[in-house]
């Protein structure tokens, strides 16, 4: 004891900086600033905003905001999280853990679903907004009926199925008595097999560079005086990747409004796809989408709305694109693209010259 | 990749798109039957003719102003499996750890993880705040975090999901894949507890809440205890600012514990009085045990090891003789005492070697060197930590947990080096 005190009372007078003024260092925050980030909840409704909102709302926001990753009924589109069902399931082999069916804390859906929710697009939501979509996954898994109304007032009356179906870490105590047994060190246990094999499945994914390494080893084991067998030429050179051709402007777009569009493209890149080997995504892929008729993406599951409007003979140009980049679901009512829209004309503009620029 | 030429598994090789098995077997034959090294047929071009970098001028030194890696080690990079998540914004890539050695990863290939892409932000941007039970609410920039005394510190981080796939059975061929969530780097930063402390914590804030700055606004709760410990507020690593992947200007370090927790882009400690129960330590981040139930808070990383060379990316190409086995053993409660290396699927094991310095919640590096005689191998690793924790099999921690747990599966992983030197991800029984 007295060691380990001698050495923290040396590290007091040695090792510990002397920064009388340290105290000074930072500010205050103001009371603005905290509330501003401050915006986490808890399971005891600690935090929780003022506001209201109900399951047919819900429904709507969900519809628009939602449903394109996590499915009209909470099924989960691809790989996109399944937010409703799986009751029963959690010993199954294949276990489905939803907010029903797994999460213990209602407060856990306000919570991430105002700080990060809808994907791409964080912080965009107001409290009785999200009030409504918690109300409406409620009503996705059968928790409450269709004319129920959450609130601040009955948040924390409502109690998830799985609440009590969670522990502490008991690691140490369940598991530590086998895991600290002196290990055995020869003939242990009978000969194994081999039960088992990854490349049974082939979910590895390939690998090209890796086969240029393969061809510098075996180059090397040939050059240690033995027979490298027929190693081959190294597959590397042919791997080396073309740099990639230099996207001309397009459709009468300078190359700065392209450069502009490139930065603003960032809040569309969530949901689509340009340039080599796009692929649809949550939205269209949108190469060759300017002056191509609306909703004509081939293979892409578009809203009606927009399928109409093609079907009409609505063409992507620059006066449709900026409309309806400007206000999305003003200009086509009921389609299913959850963006609140670009304000500046520029970036806008920008935006215009960036997709164009990638023709067919 | 690497496909394996064995597909019987009876150990007889077979042929591969390189003609792996001829060449390489032969290669050592002469050192083991003569003890001689072996007399070459010809001399080697490479010696007797000038070649162009003998000849020629290289590049200057305004050539790179932040160097690159050789371009001949263009295989060593991050990798994503597609196939894992929706998007890549919110996904996972593996640290290529079957090419590396030592302990430190270089900071350009240390593995990602995000849950909406990269945050960008300028450091005169920044701010870090401290709120809730605290004596006095405060606002720091980064040239403020710049003036408290600071620590050097190397630490692993660990995904919580790291070899996760592996619970149901063998699944990726490639150390980089089953075990590449880690990396291991020096961090240099403020202890938290000197922020906290400046703050002032109120005697119930008993927990805290640590967000992020990006588009998911992490969070996760913190007990005091280990706040007050040994975490950091971490502006560098391994000498130079963070890269934004991993949280520039500012992450958080809590050593020993689930990467999860490491909350990069950090913006806010908050104090408080209970864990908050956010959707990264409820939904994501408990584990579900075969009765149905979940453990929650599973934040230590316990001990674990696995070889990164011969694995099923690097294969043994030179033949039978001397052999170096190698790879990594780390624990989130200590330092690694020592490491056994089995050569036949766990029936014997032998010592390996630890070399390289051996700290407190940090990657170790191990070598067993023996004389391969070209039969195909089982090769284990097992790692024993200072706590006397002993890395588990696989089955035995299957029969705790059952299948679906997804998280910390720490169980000994099995290499299959066949008679040709490729080697394959299996498991045995």
């Amino acid at each position: 004891m007295s060691r380990l005190l001698e050495a923290s009372a040396l590290a007091l007078v040695i090792g510990a900086p002397a920064l009388a003024h340290a105290d000074t260092l930072g500010r205050l925050a103001l009371p603005e600033e905290v509330a501003a980030w401050d915006i986490d909840i808890r399971p005891d409704g600690a935090g929780l905003p003022e506001g209201r909102g109900d399951v047919w709302t819900g429904e709507e926001l969900y519809e628009l905001q939602c449903a394109h990753c996590h499915g009209t009924f909470g099924e989960g589109i691809g790989a996109w999280p399944v937010v409703a069902g799986g009751f029963g399931t959690l010993t199954h082999e294949h276990p489905e853990k939803t907010i029903g069916s797994y999460w213990p804390y209602l407060s856990t859906v306000f919570d991430y679903v105002y700080r990060a929710m809808p994907y791409g697009f964080a912080q965009s939501l107001e409290p009785d907004e999200v009030y409504a979509i918690t109300a409406y996954l409620l009503y996705l898994n059968d928790l409450v009926e269709d004319d129920f109304e959450l609130s601040a007032e009955n948040f924390t009356e409502i109690r998830l199925p799985n609440e009590d179906g969670f522990y502490m870490d008991d690691r140490v105590e369940t598991e530590w008595p086998t895991f600290t047994q002196e290990p055995c060190m020869t003939d242990c246990g009978d000969a194994v097999a081999v039960s088992m094999r990854a490349a049974v499945l082939e979910v590895t994914p390939d690998d090209p560079l890796t086969d240029a390494r393969h061809a510098q080893y075996l180059a090397m084991a040939a050059a240690s005086g033995g027979d490298a067998g027929d190693a081959g030429p190294p597959a590397a050179a042919e791997e080396a990747a073309a740099p990639e051709e230099e996207e001309e402007a397009a459709a009468g777009y300078t190359p700065e409004q392209v450069a502009g569009g490139e930065a603003a493209w960032r809040q569309c890149r969530t949901c689509h796809n340009v340039g080599d080997g796009a692929r649809h995504a949550v939205g269209p892929h949108l190469n060759g989408v300017y002056g191509a008729p609306v909703g004509a993406q081939e293979g892409f599951r578009y809203s009606p709305v927009l399928t109409e409007a093609g079907a009409d003979g609505m063409v992507w140009d620059n006066a449709t694109l900026d409309a309806f980049l400007e206000n999305p679901r003003a200009h086509l009512p009921r389609n299913r693209m959850s963006f609140n829209g670009v304000r500046d004309a520029d970036e806008r503009q920008g935006l215009i010259a960036y997709i164009a620029s990638f023709g067919e | 990749m690497t496909k394996p030429g064995d597909k019987a598994g009876d150990g007889t090789g077979g042929t591969s798109r390189r003609g792996f098995l001829g060449g390489a077997g032969l290669a050592g034959a002469g050192l083991i039957a003569g003890m001689v090294p072996a007399r070459a047929a010809s001399p080697d071009p490479m010696i007797t003719e000038v070649q162009p970098w003998a000849q020629f001028l290289g590049p200057g030194v305004d050539d790179a102003p932040y160097g690159k890696p050789s371009p001949h080690e263009a295989h060593v990079i991050r990798r994503n499996v597609e196939w894992l998540t929706a998007d890549t914004a919110s996904s996972v890539n593996f640290t290529p750890i079957h090419e590396l050695d030592g302990i430190i990863t270089p900071n350009g290939i240390c593995f990602e993880r995000h849950h909406a892409g990269v945050a960008d932000i300028a450091p005169q941007d920044y701010r870090l705040m401290i709120n809730g039970l605290v004596d006095r609410e405060m606002v720091f920039t980064l040239q403020d975090l710049l003036r408290f005394p600071r620590e050097n510190r190397i630490y692993f981080l660990e995904c919580a999901a790291n070899t996760g796939m592996e619970w149901r059975g063998a699944q990726l061929n490639g150390a980089q894949f089953t075990h590449g969530m880690i990396h291991n780097c020096m961090y240099t930063g403020v202890p938290l507890r000197t922020l906290l402390e400046h703050a002032g914590v109120q005697p119930n804030g008993t927990w805290l809440l640590a967000e992020g700055a990006d588009a998911s606004a992490m969070s996760r709760s913190i007990p005091m205890e280990k706040a007050l410990d040994d975490c950091m507020v971490a502006f560098r690593m391994n000498g130079e600012a963070l890269r934004p992947e991993q949280g520039y200007p500012v992450r958080l370090v809590v050593p020993g514990w689930e990467g999860n927790m490491w909350v990069k882009w950090l913006r806010r400690i908050e104090v408080g009085d209970a864990p908050w129960h956010h959707r990264e330590e409820t939904s994501k981040y408990t584990d579900l045990l075969a009765d149905g139930r979940a453990r929650r808070f599973t934040w230590e990383m316990h001990a674990k090891s696995v070889i990164t060379s011969p694995s099923p990316q690097a294969p043994i190409y030179h033949g039978r003789g001397p052999t170096v086995i190698t790879g990594l053993a780390w624990s989130g409660v200590g330092t690694i005492d020592r490491v056994d290396v089995s050569l036949d699927g766990g029936r014997n094991w032998h010592h390996a070697r630890i070399d390289g310095p051996s700290l407190d919640k940090s990657l170790h590096r191990f070598y067993y060197e023996f004389d391969w005689d070209g039969s195909p191998l089982l090769i284990q690793s097992r790692a024993m930590d200072s706590a006397g924790y002993v890395q588990p099999t696989k089955d035995a921690l299957r029969e705790f947990r059952g299948t679906a747990s997804i998280y910390h599966m720490n169980g000994i992983q099995t290499w299959q080096v066949h008679s040709s030197g490729e080697v394959e991800n299996v498991e045995v029984a």
